[in-house]
Formats: structure tokens, C-alpha cells, sequence
């Protein structure tokens, strides 16, 4: 039980170590998908923006932000879905993209593809699909080092 | 007349469910893996928009329907998808081609309907535009990839095209309920869409050296739910198996 209310930079420090279920190198507030945090009352709202519409791991999100939150003891919880504005990859933090990149999934790029291979930083580049593992991204090829590697879509 | 904002969601709703569980077939079988996961994604895509556009109508009803009990518990004549989304894959190639020509179409609406009057809407639209414009790439490139690629890819393509050509006229027949919501500026006209259509279709055709069929002859029925082609029926039979058989199952 919670004393006083968290202020809400503690709650976003919370959020902040919560990882991302498919890519657990990146947290939720890296990829930039929690757009508000907000006290009404004595529930906390929490404002969160699926990446892609269909993906899985929206509703493990919820449910692990709800888990970590009830951990440190937050007991009025609410979880707004917001679609609009739309996710895109300019919300990705600084911080996120060079993760990604030491994790081996080159970061998005406005150019539509991979700067260079995350592993060995070859230029020579080759795209094999615009679909991925996971929605969020595509499969390219390293033609230096001939590794295939993971492309996190710009959209 | 049914309220023609809720006959207007099932359209796109169905459209989007319809036509991902058909190409949710492919999982496990589509000819080389990258294809295999692309198709996957584009499924998955598809019924992430489907439940947004059926949970809005389910919304809009009010009689407590969410969007999986209009997806599992409607028979096949209260469906609403245009027939060219429950044409049966077929081999690759027209599997690719029902795509290209739906995804044509579907940027173009999204487009529209990301300006619509209607908050909800716009919303919707303006998150699935950007997951169908990396559809409509993929399917662009296939289709020119096969249709300009060897003899026997060619040729298939080609009758992929004559054999799904009489589908695509429907995506843009005006009715009583497009009029009415085209009235209070919720979406767009669907005659207003065929010229940019076309001007995209043809170039890709071109491009793919396909000859496009002269006849515009267009079957219809299928977003009035008055007339679906015989495939749709066979289709629902699996996809609400289970739901028929175990009614309230949950996973």
C-alpha cells in the first residue's frame, strides 16, 4: 500500500525499466510507446500506442506494465489505448537506437533503410524482405560479411 | 435500413478479416521462407486493423457485440467484404495478385478516410495507412518481379489478372450507404478513387508487361452481403469452427 501518490517522474522511472517483450534489450519508454502518464484522482491513467495494429505483444505490454506497476504498489490502475497520433519510429529514443544496434537490429533510418551491418559496420547492404520476425521489422543482408541481420522499420 | 455508419465499419472490417484469413493460409506453406513471413505479417496486419474497424462497429451497435462475436457469430450472408477478398488464393501468383489489386485500393481509402469528419475513423486510418503502404510496395514488386520474370511466370500472372479483373469494379460501386456518409464528409465517394486507381494500377501492369483486360464487367454483392461468391461460406466453416462448436471458448 502506497502512502503518499508516487510523483510522476518516479512512475515514469518505473516505466522506464520495464523491457520490451519481444526486444528486452529496449524499455517501453525507449520505443517511445507510453505518450502519458497522468494522476485522476487517486487512479493512475496510463496512455500507451500500439506500434503496429496487429501486434501480439500490445497485450503483454499492458500486462506488464500493469505487473510493474502493481509491484511497486499502485493499486488504481487504467490503461488508455491512444491511436492517433500514430506510432512511428521518431519516437525512439537516442538511447533506444544505439541498443538496438549493439543487440545487432540495425535502427531506423528516414532514408527507408540500414545506415550499416550492426555487426561489422559494412556499408554494402542488401534488402531480402520488407517483412521480419516481427512486425516492427525487415530482413536485410550484410554483402561484406554476408550475415543476415534484422532492419527496425521506419514508419 | 441498418444504421449505415455500423454497415459501413463491417465493410472495412471484413474486408481487412476476410482477406487476412485468407492469406493467413500461406503460414507454414508459401514457396520460400521470406515470403512465407511476409504473408504472415501482412495477415497479422489485417486482423489487427479488422479488430479495430469491428470493435468500433460493435461500438457504434451498441447490442454488446465485440469485434471477435461479429468476426465468429455472423453467417455468411451479414458479411460485407468486397468478393475480391474472399477469392481463394490460388497458386502464388494470384495469391500476390488479389493483393496488389486490394492494396491499390486500400491505400487509396485509407488516405481518404484518415481526412474523415468522424474522430474514430481517422484515427484507424491513419494508423493502418502506414502499415498498408509497405503492403502495397511488397505486392507491387511481386507482381512486376513474376509478371516480367520468366515465361512460365508471366503467363500465370496473366491469368491471375484475367480471372480476378471482374472483382475489382465492386471496390468502387456507390450505394445508399456510401452516399450517406460521403453526405456528412465521414468517407470518401468510391467512384472519387478509381482515376488515381488506375493511374497506379496501370503503371505497375506496364511495368510487370501485363495486359489488363478490356472489359470493366464487375461482379457485385459481396459488400451488400446480397450475393458472395460460394467460397466465402466454405471459408467461415474453418474459421468459426470453433466458436460454433464451443460456443464462449476462450483460450
Amino acid at each position: 500500500m502506497v502512502e503518499e501518490k508516487p510523483t510522476l517522474e518516479t512512475v515514469w522511472g518505473w516505466l522506464d525499466s520495464v523491457p520490451d517483450p519481444e526486444i528486452p534489450v529496449i524499455s517501453l519508454t525507449d520505443l517511445g510507446i507510453i505518450r502519458d502518464v497522468q494522476w485522476q484522482g487517486d487512479t493512475l491513467e496510463v496512455t500507451v500506442t500500439p506500434t503496429y495494429s496487429g501486434c501480439p505483444a500490445t497485450s503483454i505490454i499492458n500486462l506488464d506494465i500493469e505487473t510493474a506497476l502493481r509491484a511497486k504498489g499502485i493499486e488504481k490502475l487504467s490503461l488508455k489505448r491512444q491511436l492517433s497520433p500514430a506510432w512511428t519510429t521518431d519516437w525512439l529514443s537516442e538511447s533506444g537506437k544505439a541498443k538496438l544496434e549493439d543487440y545487432g537490429i540495425a535502427p531506423p533510418r528516414p532514408a527507408g533503410g540500414p545506415q550499416h551491418c550492426p555487426r561489422c559496420k559494412s556499408a554494402k547492404v542488401e534488402r531480402i524482405s520488407q517483412f521480419g520476425s516481427t512486425p516492427c521489422k525487415a530482413q536485410w543482408r550484410c554483402q561484406s560479411c554476408l550475415e543476415p541481420f534484422d532492419y527496425f522499420k521506419c514508419i | 435500413m441498418t444504421d449505415p455508419l455500423f454497415e459501413y465499419l463491417c465493410r472495412m472490417g471484413d474486408n481487412t478479416l476476410v482477406l487476412s484469413h485468407r492469406v493467413s493460409e500461406w503460414c507454414g506453406v508459401a514457396p520460400v521462407l521470406e515470403e512465407d513471413i511476409a504473408l504472415a505479417n501482412t495477415a497479422l496486419d489485417l486482423i489487427g486493423q479488422t479488430q479495430l474497424w469491428l470493435g468500433l462497429a460493435g461500438e457504434i451497435e451498441g447490442k454488446g457485440r465485440d469485434a471477435d462475436t461479429l468476426a465468429f457469430r455472423r453467417d455468411v450472408w451479414d458479411f460485407r467484404n468486397v468478393l475480391l477478398a474472399e477469392q481463394p488464393n490460388g497458386d502464388f501468383g494470384q495469391t500476390m495478385m488479389r493483393q496488389y489489386l486490394f492494396d491499390a485500393w486500400h491505400l487509396l481509402q485509407l488516405k481518404a478516410l484518415k481526412g474523415s469528419s468522424n474522430a474514430q475513423i481517422s484515427a484507424i486510418a491513419e494508423k493502418a495507412v502506414k502499415e498498408v503502404t509497405y503492403h502495397v510496395e511488397r505486392s507491387g514488386d511481386t507482381v512486376i518481379g513474376l509478371g516480367d520474370g520468366t515465361e512460365e511466370s508471366h503467363q500465370r500472372m496473366q491469368k491471375a489478372l484475367d480471372r480476378l479483373w471482374p472483382y475489382v469494379g465492386e471496390l468502387f460501386v456507390s450505394d445508399a450507404v456510401d452516399q450517406a456518409l460521403s453526405a456528412k464528409g465521414i468517407a470518401p465517394e468510391p467512384t472519387s478513387l478509381r482515376e488515381e486507381y488506375d493511374t497506379a494500377v496501370d503503371a505497375v501492369l506496364a511495368e510487370a508487361t501485363l495486359t489488363r483486360p478490356d472489359s470493366d464487367f464487375a461482379h457485385q454483392g459481396g459488400k451488400t452481403g446480397v450475393r458472395h461468391t460460394e467460397h466465402l461460406g466454405h471459408m467461415l466453416t474453418e474459421m468459426q469452427w470453433l466458436q460454433r462448436a464451443y460456443p464462449d471458448a476462450t483460450w
